[in-house]
């Protein structure tokens, strides 16, 4: 398939620096070479004479999981971005045009993300990108879109390697050495933890990520890492890993899991009478932890990028807006991130006065102080925005703002 | 000390539930001969056959409650012991007369076809479904140690239908018809046994087997997907090739000892990670040496 990719990339540079085009392609077609055809027409609407950039619209795609295991991360973030998008062509839409969105489902599955993508854009012609959730899958798309000059926002993967792709890769979220070390004081700081156990997936880039970063914090602040060990993503039997966790005793457990696998983490750490505080990264904000793991997941705590209840203006109309659009549900961080992502895509264009990728890419990367819902964001040299973050509690079966930890 | 017996005990119930699913492969196997792939999915339907019917019989009998779980796991062992036959009398019947492998690579697309027809939005959807709670949970403390109340019931009905599968095949018409089956099925047949209807019956009963697994294994994780079966289907497979496949102890001991070997090995920190990679390579080494299983008896295959 690679080789494959590649023989029909160079045809259709071939056909790119031939003087006749329309000939060439004509021999492209003779020669039977659809896929080439199909890759070609991605980079023909880079110079604006594709389907994306030409007529009255700006094709926007997004790819996000919206089935299978992260289903709720997708789901959200695809109703934060489809909201903003509205909001945008309610008010007249980005220079003159109005824009359309494009969304693909990857299901929650490694391999779908390079298929949806390569597909958002060679065929639909798109001139940005946006998502995923999960920062495995977006480090999946992220190539694909470097090398076609397509500009990347991703609204919620958090692993440093996702924007160290290429200078065409941007994300609206905090990183997590930011998260981890957040993690790490908070455990110091206000649990007054001494001795912390890890339990990480290590299917997971993410998982691996974080535990990485929350362990190098907690040494750094003169805490004690007593106990690591590892499941699988998907896993369903975690007793043998708790039960080596308890006989540590830790104060508290870093378990830095998707919701799925953390809901039985805790109903299972509370069967062991493993009774110390669990905490966590964003992963774990979804409904789906709570109807899962009931009461087993209350006291908990974890970090995240906003708390609809922090109150300042901007987050009370976004809250408001989100809940008439959606039947009264309340947006969750990963919905203010893809909202967030959309506005930031948005906002420079109309600075950059083009939708040609590079000159997205320029303007996405000069942002100095864009007001976000999640925060005020500031894109550094990494391409990171620099933000701060919010720590949650589960509480009653729902997620009550603790405090807020500035960057 | 107290470290190792906690293991044990949650190597045991982990192993019990490996040990209910490798029943119905091998008994599957022992009559007919071939792997039932699609074991592992049976499991899933029936653990979402329970989350589909627990919501009405909550009105009449409220949950959680034994006698609500009792109906509840009833309902589904009948759905899926009707889906077991459905699947028969599709896929492997019109294939019986075929070679073995044709009907073991039917067996594989039987259960690829439920696994993504499942995830389909319109069917189950592919996003973990939180599994009500059908039993009263407790936990009991002892002397520093765990015993949950799911786990104690877990072993107890591996034991139970142990018991009940081994008085079937031993002691009843139907089990002896079984065994004739498995023996020589032409022979079998021309002493008047219906081939048909034993081998639905045996996928009958090997499907409601899978039923009670999958409500088991749905109460011990709570949160139902539709690949939840394939993990522990491979499990099971594997467990009931250790213990000798086609023998019923042998299956049960086969899950209980790769539990077990699951449990330590997931239990020591810094090796985690390798947990099925260590259970696995003793598995091959128990293989190396005993080919045939635990239990089950070496055969020569006449050429």
């Amino acid at each position: 398939m690679k080789n494959n990719l590649l023989s029909s990339q160079a045809d259709v540079q071939r056909v790119a620096e031939s003087k006749d085009g329309i000939c060439a392609l004509d021999q492209a077609i003779k020669r039977g070479l659809l896929l080439s055809l199909v890759i070609g027409g991605g980079i023909l609407g880079l110079s604006g004479c594709g389907p994306g950039g030409g007529g009255d619209t700006i094709l926007v795609g997004e790819f996000a999981s919206l089935t299978g295991k992260e289903a709720t991360f997708g789901i959200s973030s695809h109703e934060g971005t489809l909201l903003a998008i509205e909001e945008l062509n309610a008010a007249g839409g980005v220079l003159g045009k109005k824009l359309e969105l494009k969304t693909e489902d990857d299901q929650s599955k490694a391999g779908e993300p390079a298929n949806v993508v390569n597909k958002l854009i060679s065929k639909d012609g798109v001139v940005a990108i946006l998502g995923e959730v999960a920062s495995s899958r977006s480090l999946e798309a992220a190539p694909i879109c470097q090398q076609n000059g397509i500009p990347m926002i991703s609204p919620a993967s958090t692993n440093p390697k996702v924007t160290e792709t290429g200078d065409f890769i941007f994300r609206v979220c905090f990183i997590d050495p930011f998260q981890g070390t957040v993690m790490a004081n908070f455990a110091t700081n206000t649990l007054k933890a001494k001795k912390v156990a890890v339990f990480t997936d290590v299917k997971s880039d993410y998982s691996k990520g974080l535990a990485k970063f929350f362990k190098e914090g907690f040494t750094k602040t003169g805490g004690q890492i007593v106990s690591e060990l590892d499941f699988n993503g998907g896993d369903k039997d975690f007793k043998a890993q708790l039960t080596a966790i308890k006989s540590a005793a830790p104060d508290a457990v870093f378990v830095p899991g998707y919701y799925t696998d953390v809901a039985l983490i805790c109903i299972q750490a509370k069967q062991l009478g493993l009774d110390v505080p669990l905490i966590g990264g964003d992963g774990w904000e979804s409904d789906t932890l709570v109807k899962i793991g009931g009461g087993a997941v209350e006291g908990h705590y974890f970090s995240t990028h906003y708390s609809s209840d922090a109150g300042s203006p901007k987050v009370t109309a976004f809250v408001a807006a989100y809940k008439k659009r959606y039947n009264g549900k309340l947006p969750d961080a990963m919905a203010a991130l893809g909202y967030d992502s959309a506005m930031f895509l948005a906002d420079a264009i109309k600075r950059a006065g083009s939708t040609e990728g590079a000159k997205m890419r320029d303007a996405l990367a000069a942002t100095k102080e864009f007001d976000a819902v999640t925060g005020k964001i500031a894109i550094n040299g990494q391409r990171d925005a620099v933000k701060s973050a919010v720590i949650l509690q589960v509480k009653g079966g729902a997620f009550k703002f603790v405090e807020t930890v500035a960057p | 000390m107290e470290w190792f017996s906690q293991q044990l005990i949650n190597g045991l119930a982990l192993g019990s539930i490996y040990a209910l699913i490798a029943l119905g492969y091998s008994m599957v196997y022992g009559v007919l001969r071939f792997i039932n792939f699609a074991h592992s999915d049976v499991l899933m339907l029936g653990a979402y056959a329970a989350f589909f019917i627990a919501p009405a019989i909550e009105k009449i009998i409220p949950l959680p409650s034994l006698t609500g779980a009792l109906l509840v796991t009833l309902l589904s062992a009948l759905i899926c012991a009707g889906i077991g036959i459905l699947i028969e009398f599709l896929a492997y019947r019109p294939l019986r007369s075929r070679p073995k492998l044709t009907v073991l690579i039917t067996a594989i697309g039987v259960s690829l076809f439920i696994e993504f027809t499942c995830q389909h939005k319109a069917v189950f959807g592919a996003d973990t479904k939180p599994f009500p709670q059908l039993l009263p949970a407790t936990d009991f403390h002892l002397a520093g140690l765990v015993v949950s109340s799911n786990d104690l019931v877990v072993v107890l009905v591996t034991a139970l239908l142990l018991a009940g599968l081994w008085f079937i095949v031993h002691k009843t018409k139907n089990g002896m018809a079984m065994r004739a089956v498995s023996f020589n099925q032409q022979a079998a047949a021309l002493m008047g046994v219906n081939i048909n209807r034993i081998i639905a019956f045996t996928f009958g009963l090997g499907s409601a087997l899978a039923a009670v697994a999958g409500i088991l294994y749905a109460l011990k994780a709570p949160g139902i997907e539709p690949l939840m079966g394939v993990q522990p289907g491979i499990r099971a497979f594997i467990a009931a090739v250790l213990g000798g496949i086609g023998n019923l102890p042998g299956a049960t001991l086969g899950g209980l000892l790769l539990g077990l070997l699951e449990t330590f090995a997931g239990g020591i920190s810094g090796l985690s990670s390798y947990r099925d990679g260590i259970a696995f390579a003793i598995l091959i080494l128990i293989l190396l040496f005993k080919p045939a299983g635990l239990l089950g008896k070496a055969t020569v295959e006449k050429v």
